[in-house]
């Protein structure tokens, strides 16, 4: 019985592929919006801005940022199933299994962290066809930063969603801390030439450093640099895993 | 008159409960009660809604954590050893609690994966178990396709998967028809007669109560006022059934209970019409 402190973690995990790749109209329905931003934002502002001042297009600027949004998304809600699995009753069903809770909300992270993955690589292929070219050298690791900011949000998600108690709070957070985490991040626009209070913000916000990630190996600007868009994701997504760990283990049924 | 000797109790018990006391800031929940369930008996956990039966569960099953009191669980404290407490029991509970956006089978492996049942093994486990509940035709079904009765039955499999000593089932009958109802105190019956399995049940039917228990607690408000089997129950209080028994001794007003978030949540899930049962 060598497995019994990992096994668990692979059944949980597999539970949220097993979930995602069943709903075959979330995963189309999911990449709608970061086709739009692609297409409305990718091709309508390049010719207004014209080439960038590192000589990269704002199409290509812009989608490693999308890749990252819908990672977000992704991430954030995969976080907050939690709250669905409470109505439905399977949480329960987790907690009284003989499994610690951190197991449980490790599990349930890395897959939705998965699942997020995933969404952003077929962003990245959508981008892809519709002209993103990105240094093919470095997929692996811009794959590795995916899995890291989804793993950063899935865990923030956990955290909101073990201390809410029903879906009243969704559109807040959606309209407080995701839409705001999107905007503020520096997926739409360069950090260099942006307000020093926009930019201010931005170097608060995580989501910037995996945006930063994502260019510097998918081939266009890097405004941080990989050391510390690497340092401060590992940093924040292990403070998130242990807030949204502790967080969860407080819930009661 | 709470009678502590509970009869023919000859084993160790299988639960035994000790001056267990929940406080919710100043509601005391469930108020320094005492019993002990003997090995392989059929016990009925019976109060009006809100007298502390959830409560109680909860504190067996890990869920909440008593104030005060001593719990054992087939000889673990669960307040203590939680992971060792929970290997011992199975549990259906009030609401579903079962996946369902996943097959039958996956529900009960997934469960076999929690519970680290031997790989090679979990395989045939989960068809005696679902040929027991007659489900195993419809292994391959998600179980959002299943009827009440069904998602019931399969919960009962998904409780027993894991060989445990005790099986609690909190209403495990609500909103079923009378088939069905009969088909699950069968399934359970079998359990209890023929592998002296300890079955730990509430109900708001007084009639299976009495019909499918070997011994029963009531308890109102907190306390428990009466620990026997249903006949001694029944001669003591000097009525004709369990139901006017438990009336006599837990009047006749109408106990209110609020809402939990839950149930706000299933209300809401129900008007968005997302994912409804």
């Amino acid at each position: 019985m060598k497995s019994n402190t990992f096994y668990p973690l692979y059944i949980l995990w597999l539970r949220q592929i097993k979930r995602y790749f069943r709903s075959r109209s979330r995963i189309v329905g999911s990449l709608g919006q970061p086709l739009l931003f692609l297409l409305a934002l990718g091709y309508g502002l390049q010719g207004a801005l014209g080439q960038g001042t590192d000589g990269v297009s704002y199409f290509q600027f812009l989608a490693p940022g999308i890749i990252a949004m819908s990672i977000l998304f992704t991430a954030i809600f995969s976080g907050i199933e939690v709250i669905w699995d409470r109505q439905f009753g399977f949480l329960k069903e987790t907690l009284v299994a003989p499994v610690s809770r951190f197991s449980i909300m490790l599990g349930r992270t890395l897959g939705g962290a998965t699942v997020a993955t995933f969404q952003g690589i077929l962003v990245l292929i959508i981008a892809v066809i519709a002209g993103f070219r990105p240094e093919f050298s470095l997929i692996i690791p811009a794959i590795f930063f995916m899995f890291l900011i989804a793993i950063l949000f899935t865990a923030l998600g956990t955290a909101i969603a073990s201390i809410l108690e029903d879906m009243q709070g969704f559109q807040l957070i959606m309209n407080f801390l995701v839409m705001p985490l999107f905007f503020l991040s520096g997926a739409l626009f360069p950090l260099d030439t942006a307000p020093a209070v926009l930019r201010g913000i931005a170097y608060v916000n995580p989501l910037s450093y995996g945006v930063d990630a994502l260019r510097a190996t998918l081939g266009s600007v890097a405004h941080f640099g990989l050391w510390i868009d690497t340092s401060v994701l590992v940093l924040v997504t292990l403070a998130f895993i242990g807030v949204g760990a502790y967080l969860f283990s407080r819930i009661k049924i | 008159m709470p009678t502590t000797n509970t009869p023919s109790n000859t084993t160790e018990p299988s639960i035994s409960v000790k001056n267990l006391t929940k406080k919710f800031g100043d509601f005391t929940a469930v108020n320094e009660i005492s019993f002990n369930v003997p090995k392989g008996s059929s016990f009925a956990f019976l109060g009006p809604n809100g007298a502390g039966k959830t409560t109680t569960i909860k504190m067996l099953t890990t869920l909440l954590r008593p104030t005060s009191g001593e719990l054992s669980v087939n000889g673990a404290d669960p307040a203590k050893h939680p992971l060792l407490a929970r290997r011992s029991f199975g549990i259906v509970f009030q609401d579903p609690s079962l996946d369902d956006e996943l097959t039958a089978y996956e529900n009960m492996f997934l469960h076999a994966g929690l519970y680290g049942l031997p790989r090679a093994e979990t395989p045939r486990r989960i068809q005696e178990m679902l040929e027991f509940v007659e489900l195993w035709d419809r292994q391959k079904s998600l179980v959002k396709t299943f009827s009440g009765g069904m998602k019931r039955r399969l919960e009962i499999a998904r409780g027993l998967l894991h060989t445990p000593e005790i099986l609690f089932l909190d209403e495990p009958t609500v909103g079923l028809d009378p088939q069905t109802r009969n088909h699950i105190w069968t399934y359970i019956r079998k359990l209890n007669a023929e592998r002296g399995l300890t079955v730990f049940f509430t109900t708001h039917y007084m009639e299976e109560a009495e019909r499918y228990s070997t011994h029963v607690a009531i308890i109102d408000q907190g306390k428990i006022i009466a620990e026997d089997t249903a006949e001694n129950i029944i001669k003591k209080s000097g009525t004709e059934s369990l139901e006017d028994a438990f009336i006599k001794m837990t009047g006749h007003h109408v106990r209110e209970e609020e809402a939990s978030s839950v149930d706000v949540l299933r209300q809401q899930g129900r008007m968005w019409g997302k994912r409804t049962r």
